[in-house]
């Protein structure tokens, strides 16, 4: 246990260090809410002209997105943590590696505090906002409280599988320096593989059951349904299942890599 | 103790010429170069000694630093420090070292020195005990008190330097690397580092490995030097003996065909088993001179 005290103590400098940011939570606030309300007004539009064809609840849209605005920040796979890139490319990496800690570990702390810590200062005031908006815009309650409770544990699976995800970006930045171009490549990807850009509901059938399937739709995908009761039953089961799964698999390969990186190592900068 | 047989260590480098044409022809072939930092590296360190490891820039100092302490993985040649060896018992190496590299930070930039120190005392799980102990007395030491509730981005670079040393330190290592720990600090500021280091290694018999270009550092803190240029270690004597291999360089210029280093160490060991005194070589000497004998041994020994 005291192994894991070190990389808690990570954690909590990390998220004490991102709680610091107010004015950058706050333009983050107004920019989400005026994107939701943007994405609310689109989507009513296709209901519109045609709501045989629509494939959600409309609410259930609704609390999607302004869920996924809440918790925008957490789940974003575009904005890694740029310390970590930082120590990689400068040769800060020097101080890390010579501490008695898993480097793989280390970050994974970190990374999953600054994106706790920005999540919680935006996700409030956004809620609340939503939570008072007129007519078909407005927030709903949970399905229910055992969706509720479900919601917040897929929550921090999604979160774990979205951290574990952009661990391989860092990684990478190993073997390649300047990690830019895989980031971008990456990144852009998993935006509209995760459901980000369209929630995945609306894609057409072949490719909707494949996407289910990748560790992307692992994200956000599975708790921002449920928290609507949009996805349940066996297929709710079998969209939990498959987060565990790859939330394993990532981890190991992301550790056995993360090894391998550690061994070719170069350290830039005198 | 610390042993380090044949190390060699290289790097690809990518190289290009200047010019579009060439950075275009480089998106298709690249060129890649390999540079040897060590090549065939070996020394060994006794318990409490304080060693300083000179030499040009880039002859391999803080590639060897950085094997030492398990960061760096060399190709060939072994290692080991009390026992270990450090890139394969990383975790278990790096608990009983220190190291301060002198060009980069090991505090954390947005926050309160002591935030800093807090991390390191849950990293390294040093004991409630110990962790007062030991701020205690490298507060004293190094003047602290001031600075342990100023964030790091707002310390000058000699307060930060201080602040780095004493990081370094809470988890009361055997073995201290420096890497170049009083680059930039004003004259203040390296005496009272130079202090400090002479007395942690008197009091705590602390192994040092101390590089620099910085030769009153040299002057002031050790007694043993290893000279190391294009990877390969020249020398490894006191201060005397390098005075005096610089010293055989010139007056033996005509006989010194540019057969290599080797050629220089054999005529110093052979002079000083012959008991000669050195030649050209005065007590007291200043500290300008000092470094202008190193500039001329460095270029005489063609290792710049």
């Amino acid at each position: 246990m005291r192994e894991y005290s070190k990389y808690f103590s990570f954690f909590r400098l990390r998220f004490n260090m991102g709680l610091q940011y107010r004015a950058a939570a706050l333009s983050g606030v107004v920019t989400q809410i005026v994107w939701g309300l943007i994405e609310c007004l689109t989507f009513r539009a296709f209901q519109q002209a045609d709501p045989s064809a629509y494939p959600m609840a409309f609410s259930a849209t609704v609390s999607y997105i302004w869920l996924r605005e809440a918790f925008f920040s957490a789940f974003r796979t575009w904005q890694t943590d740029g310390e970590v890139f930082d120590s990689i490319m400068d040769g800060g990496i020097a101080y890390e590696l010579c501490r008695p800690v898993s480097i793989y570990n280390m970050w994974f702390a970190r990374t999953v505090a600054s994106r706790i810590s920005m999540a919680a200062l935006r996700s409030i005031p956004l809620l609340m906002v939503a939570f008072l908006l007129p007519g078909p815009f407005r927030m709903t309650l949970p399905a229910g409280p055992q969706y509720f409770v479900l919601f917040v544990i897929t929550l921090f699976l999604g979160l774990g599988v979205t951290v574990a995800f952009c661990m391989f970006t860092y990684i990478l930045a190993f073997f390649t320096i300047s990690p830019q171009g895989l980031r971008m490549m990456f990144t852009s990807m998993v935006e509209f593989l995760s459901g980000a850009i369209i929630p995945l509901p609306f894609m057409p059938g072949g490719v909707r059951m494949f996407l289910e399937l990748l560790p992307f739709a692992g994200m956000f995908n599975v708790p921002l349904r449920i928290y609507s009761g949009d996805l349940s039953g066996a297929e709710m089961l079998r969209g939990i299942g498959l987060q565990c799964f790859w939330f394993v698999t990532l981890l190991a390969l992301g550790k056995a890599l993360c090894r391998a990186a550690e061994r070719k190592v170069v350290v830039q900068g005198g | 103790m610390i042993t380090m047989e044949h190390v060699c260590k290289s790097y690809k480098v990518a190289k290009r010429n200047a010019g579009m044409k060439e950075a275009c022809k480089a998106l298709f072939r690249r060129e890649v170069e390999t540079i040897h930092a060590l090549s065939d590296v070996s020394f060994t360190i006794e318990d409490g000694e304080m060693v300083g490891y000179i030499g040009p820039n880039g002859a391999g100092k803080s590639s060897t630093i950085k094997i030492l302490s398990g960061i760096l993985t060399p190709e060939n040649g072994s290692c080991l420090v009390d026992g270990r060896i450090p890139w394969k018992h990383r975790k278990e190496h790096v608990r009983r070292i220190g190291v301060v590299f002198g060009q980069r930070s090991q505090l954390w930039w947005d926050v309160p020195v002591i935030d800093s120190f807090a991390l390191l005392k849950d990293i390294y799980s040093i004991s409630p005990q110990e962790y007062r102990n030991n701020m205690e007395e490298l507060t004293q030491l190094l003047h602290l008190q001031e600075l342990l509730k100023m964030p790091t981005r707002q310390l000058s670079l000699g307060q930060r330097m201080r602040c780095e040393i004493a990081a370094s330190l809470l988890h009361s290592p055997r073995i201290l690397f420096l890497d170049e720990p009083t680059i930039g600090l004003d004259a203040v500021s390296k005496l009272a580092v130079r202090e400090f280091i002479l007395r942690l290694n008197q009091t705590h018999k602390t192994t040092v490995i101390l590089t620099t270009h910085d030769m009153q550092d040299i002057e002031a803190l050790t007694r043993r030097i290893i000279l190391i240029g294009k990877g390969r270690v020249l020398m490894d004597g006191t201060l005397e003996d390098m005075r005096e291999l610089a010293a055989v360089h010139g007056t033996a210029g005509a006989g010194y065909s540019g057969q290599g280093e080797r050629t220089a160490i054999h005529d110093l060991s052979a002079r000083r088993a012959e008991q000669i005194a050195p030649a050209g070589c005065e007590p007291g000497q200043s500290d300008e001179s000092l470094e202008r004998i190193v500039a001329a041994l460095y270029h005489k020994l063609d290792i710049v």
